[in-house]
């Protein structure tokens, strides 16, 4: 090949690599929230590092990538048969292979170090300010406050009509609930992870924050988040049935804020208490349990109360449901062991419970007519 | 070498005609002790699997293709996630590459068939029965299995459908299947090669299946062992992996990777062999570093088992163990990275062209690489937090898997299609074939690693709305890809059926036993051992 040749394959070669370039920075940029391409650099010192870790390996990639896709373009160019390219037998050379085994070796030391050093951040979750228990559950999340006692659940708020194009979706589609995590700005937040059934997996992204929530176990994970406000996060382990729809949301307060909403949770649960004590008729059950069944039943035992044969057994026409009013009460509050029932006795209020129940022993037309009363269900939470 | 060769095409002709051939009718396939027939049978196989559970797939992306749930329901939506990674992983690319492996090695190393023929036979007739026992369930009460392709207890035991049984039953016949597989491999390699044939001069394809069948004979006990836990755990009252009982869930997933890590090599290391014999031939060039690509895919092999733990960076183990599978990981760039470097300086210099297995090897070597650098940031265990079970991951496993696994496949098929059948497939259909493939996968995959940057999920049937649009694009590239392979079985039937005489040599840059054979090949391979200098 003559000079000539040479040079124009540089000129391409540096064509080529900028264009790499070119895209690759598009792909980086975050114009549009709708096209998000990378990483969220996130609200919290290690969520940066992480966002850094991940940048400088993905620039190594790159810069690899040029190298290593740059030289085979070349031969796929002008070492071509139609060009009259002549095969050279070269093969086997001792100091090649020594470098391209002991040059990537140097790139990944260079890598590690800062890698481990982050690392070792992460798992240093001692200090804390405040802790905060969070479970597991099909298909919700409990967080429980153990210095406040503050102790509530957190599921979905997405209507079922917008998740079957019913009704247009919302701005926070699936990333919506009824009750976020509430913690307070600057503060060591530890969080002990464990779960109730199966697996699930803890994540906010803007925190760098993803722990699995394991039966059996207790997970440690902290973070101090920087600035107030939301934060959305998802189950990240596959978790059955609606594993995509159990979404996180943390609300981050300034501290007289998050003072004040702990104040508020904790008369809120009196308040609760108190109303068992209540007398309730049928009509006020059936409107409450409804509600209830809705939303901590139907996903499995269906809204129809029919159940999916081999999966959930169906509520209605069952021999629980339409028997002792004893049975019925102790497997809603106990569940079944070794299957997905759960024990709803810690979930749900008395009120709730007795609201439920007596909606399942009436509903679908099975009308028994009778009516569990909250103060009964009270004396058993005890 | 060339008149001894000649001379033994020459004897291997007349000892067919003494000898007898196929079997008539049916009975041919049923009772077939031929590793061309097994071979072929094991391909057929193999492609129907790969069109179910891309089936499968397309019903997964369709439902993705907009949010809100359209056509399928969550539970269906988990059995089709589940099943197409079963059916992909043990299905098409496992059986895919022992058809190659019962078509080649025993060319490849100047054998008349296989070591041990009836167990070959078993070996691949065990596999329609259990895919039939897993597709089964599908159809029973509660569906089939819907937890996951790596079925992590306890959502696979306590919480599983009534038909995991069924799976667990079949999970057990495959394995049985692909250790007799591998072992028939192993003694093939070790005692039948032709005088001459040295370890050191076996063909890499050869190489990379023997340590493939070592891997195999390793890792699959262990899932047998893990799914019998599990059976015990469902029917007999056990506790292995219920903390209720005193088990321990994370133990299912030290175990599985224990043999879902060397399994993912188990899906590459043939395909690394495959690109190995296609690039020299169309580069007409020696690769460059024969050796060091046998080393690099021993060293593959051992460090795949001192790795498993980077599947489980979230499940909370201890900080001394997050940084040993942190390093651990990371080496494996090493290894890999020489064998990418050889596939290139074999290029560089050569006299290339470009059929159609070339472009497909080609393709390899390139979107491999990105699947390469992606599992090097998922080796990073604080990045991890943010990348573990997103879409990255998904785009991450589909770039190794798909233009990795399945396009060393396509590739291989192409590149000694005209050998099985004494004819050549359409050159220009071929590289239609390609081209829709390569630019259907990479619209499939490539926005997969945008989502999950952005922090999409896997595994969801339904997502928010800002990955809506990606979510869009990737679904119109699956149906494209998937359609593009009836192109592909087109070619292939076409090929089998019109006559198109290949020569011996079928490529010009063509090297090793296998070529000094007629095209079509005589039934059984090498009678009289060839020698090689």
């Amino acid at each position: 090949m003559t000079k000539n040749v040479y040079f124009s394959v540089k000129k391409q070669l540096r064509l080529f690599a900028q264009l790499w370039v070119i895209v690759l920075l598009f792909a980086v940029s975050k114009a549009n929230a709708d096209w998000q391409l990378n990483m969220r650099e996130g609200v919290t010192e290690i969520s940066r590092a992480v966002y850094d870790l991940h940048m400088v390996i993905f620039w190594i990639c790159v810069a690899i990538a040029v190298v290593v896709f740059g030289v085979m373009l070349f031969s796929v160019i002008y070492h071509r048969k139609s060009r009259g390219a002549k095969a050279h037998n070269f093969h086997e050379n001792v100091f090649v292979e020594i470098a391209w085994t002991v040059i990537p070796m140097v790139i990944l030391i260079g890598m590690a170090i800062p890698a481990t050093g982050t690392l070792i951040k992460m798992y240093d979750s001692r200090e804390s300010d405040l802790d905060i228990q969070i479970t597991g559950y099909q298909w919700k999340w409990r967080y429980q406050y153990l210095e406040s006692g503050v102790d509530f659940f957190s599921s979905l708020a997405t209507p079922m009509a917008q998740i079957k194009g019913e009704e247009p979706k919302g701005e926070h589609y699936l990333l919506e609930v009824d009750n976020p995590l509430v913690i307070p700005v600057g503060k060591k937040i530890r969080f002990l992870i464990t779960a109730n059934d199966v697996i699930h997996s803890w994540w906010v992204p803007d925190f760098a924050v993803k722990k699995d929530a394991i039966p059996g176990f207790i997970n440690e994970s902290w973070t101090v988040v920087e600035e107030p406000g939301i934060y959305r996060g998802q189950c990240a382990e596959l978790c059955g049935k609606d594993h995509g729809f159990m979404p996180i949301v943390v609300e981050v307060k300034s501290q007289p804020d998050y003072d004040a909403w702990v104040k508020q949770q904790q008369l809120a649960q009196l308040e609760k208490a108190k109303s068992a004590e209540k007398r309730w008729s049928l009509d006020e059950l059936m409107t409450t349990g409804e509600a209830v069944y809705l939303k901590s039943c139907a996903a499995c035992h269906q809204a129809s109360g029919e159940g999916i044969p081999g999966a959930f057994p169906a509520l209605k026409g069952s021999a629980i449901v339409q028997g002792d009013p004893a049975a019925h009460i102790d497997i809603v509050l106990n569940g079944k062991p070794g299957t997905a029932m759960q024990a709803f006795i810690d979930q749900l209020s008395a009120v709730e419970l007795a609201a439920v129940i007596t909606y399942e022993r009436n509903a679908w037309g099975d009308s028994l007519g009778d009516i569990i009363s909250p103060s009964q269900i009270a004396k058993l939470q005890q | 070498m060339s008149t001894t060769t000649e001379q033994i095409t020459e004897t291997s002709k007349a000892d067919t005609e003494h000898h007898h051939g196929p079997a008539k009718g049916m009975s041919r396939w049923f009772f077939t002790t031929n590793h061309k027939d097994i071979g072929t049978m094991y391909l057929w196989f193999s492609l129907a699997m790969f069109m179910t559970g891309g089936c499968m797939a397309l019903m997964v992306r369709a439902e993705l293709f907009q949010p809100g749930l359209q056509f399928i329901e969550p539970d269906f939506f988990n059995q089709m996630t589940t099943m197409h990674g079963l059916i992909m992983v043990f299905g098409a690319v496992m059986p895919a590459f022992v058809g190659l492996a019962n078509w080649m090695i025993p060319m490849m190393i100047g054998a008349p068939d296989m070591a041990l023929p009836r167990l070959n036979n078993w070996s691949f007739w065990i596999l329609p029965f259990a895919f039939s026992i897993m597709l089964m369930t599908l159809f029973m009460d509660g569906g089939g299995p819907n937890f996951g392709w790596t079925f992590y207890a306890p959502l696979s035991t306590t919480f599983a459908p009534p038909s995991v049984t069924y799976f667990i039953f079949a999970v057990h016949m495959m394995g049985i299947s692909s250790i007799m597989g591998a072992i028939n491999v192993i003694v093939t390699i070790l005692n039948m090669r032709a005088p001459g044939m040295i370890m050191m001069k076996l063909p890499l394809f050869v190489w990379t299946w023997l340590i493939t069948a070592f891997l195999l004979i390793l890792v699959m006990p262990i899932l047998a062992g893990l799914v019998t836990m599990m059976l015990m755990d469902i029917h007999f009252s056990t506790s292995f992996f219920s903390a209720a009982g005193g088990g321990d869930p994370v133990l299912f997933q030290h175990i599985f990777w224990f043999f879902g890590h060397p399994e993912v090599y188990i899906m590459i290391l043939p395909a690394f062999g495959i690109v190995s014999e296609i690039i020299p031939t169309f580069a007409r060039k020696k690769l460059f570093g024969y050796s060091s690509m046998v080393y690099a895919t021993s060293s593959i092999a051992f460090l795949s088992f001192i790795v498993w733990a980077h599947h489980m960076f979230t499940v909370g183990i201890p900080l001394m163990g997050e940084l040993f599978f942190m390093f651990a990981t990371m080496l494996i760039a090493v290894p890999t990275g020489v064998k990418v470097f050889n596939w290139v300086a074999t290029m560089f210099r050569g006299s290339m062209t470009f059929e159609t297995p070339m472009l497909f090897s080609i393709a390899f070597v390139v979107l491999f690489s990105i699947g390469g650098f992606s599992g090097l940031m998922l080796a990073i265990a604080p990045a991890d937090f943010q990348y573990h079970d997103t879409y990255f991951v998904v785009a991450h496993f589909h770039y190794v898997l798909v233009p990795g696994s399945v396009f060393s496949i396509m590739a291989g098929v192409y590149y000694w299609l005209p050998k099985w059948t004494g004819n050549y497939y359409d050159e220009r259909m071929g590289k239609i074939h390609f081209w829709l493939s390569f630019v259907g996968i990479n619209i499939t995959f490539f926005p997969m690693h945008f989502v999950g940057l952005a922090g999409m999920p896997r595994r969801v049937p339904d997502y928010a709305l800002q990955f809506a649009d990606f979510n869009a694009i990737s679904s119109v590239g699956a149906f494209l890809f998937g359609f593009s392979q009836l192109l592909f079985i087109y070619n292939v039937v076409s090929c089998i059926r019109k006559r198109n005489q290949a020569s011996n040599r079928v490529w010009e840059g063509s090297h090793g036993l296998e070529w000094t054979l007629t095209s079509p090949p005589p039934y059984h391979s090498f009678t009289t051992p060839p020698k090689v200098d």
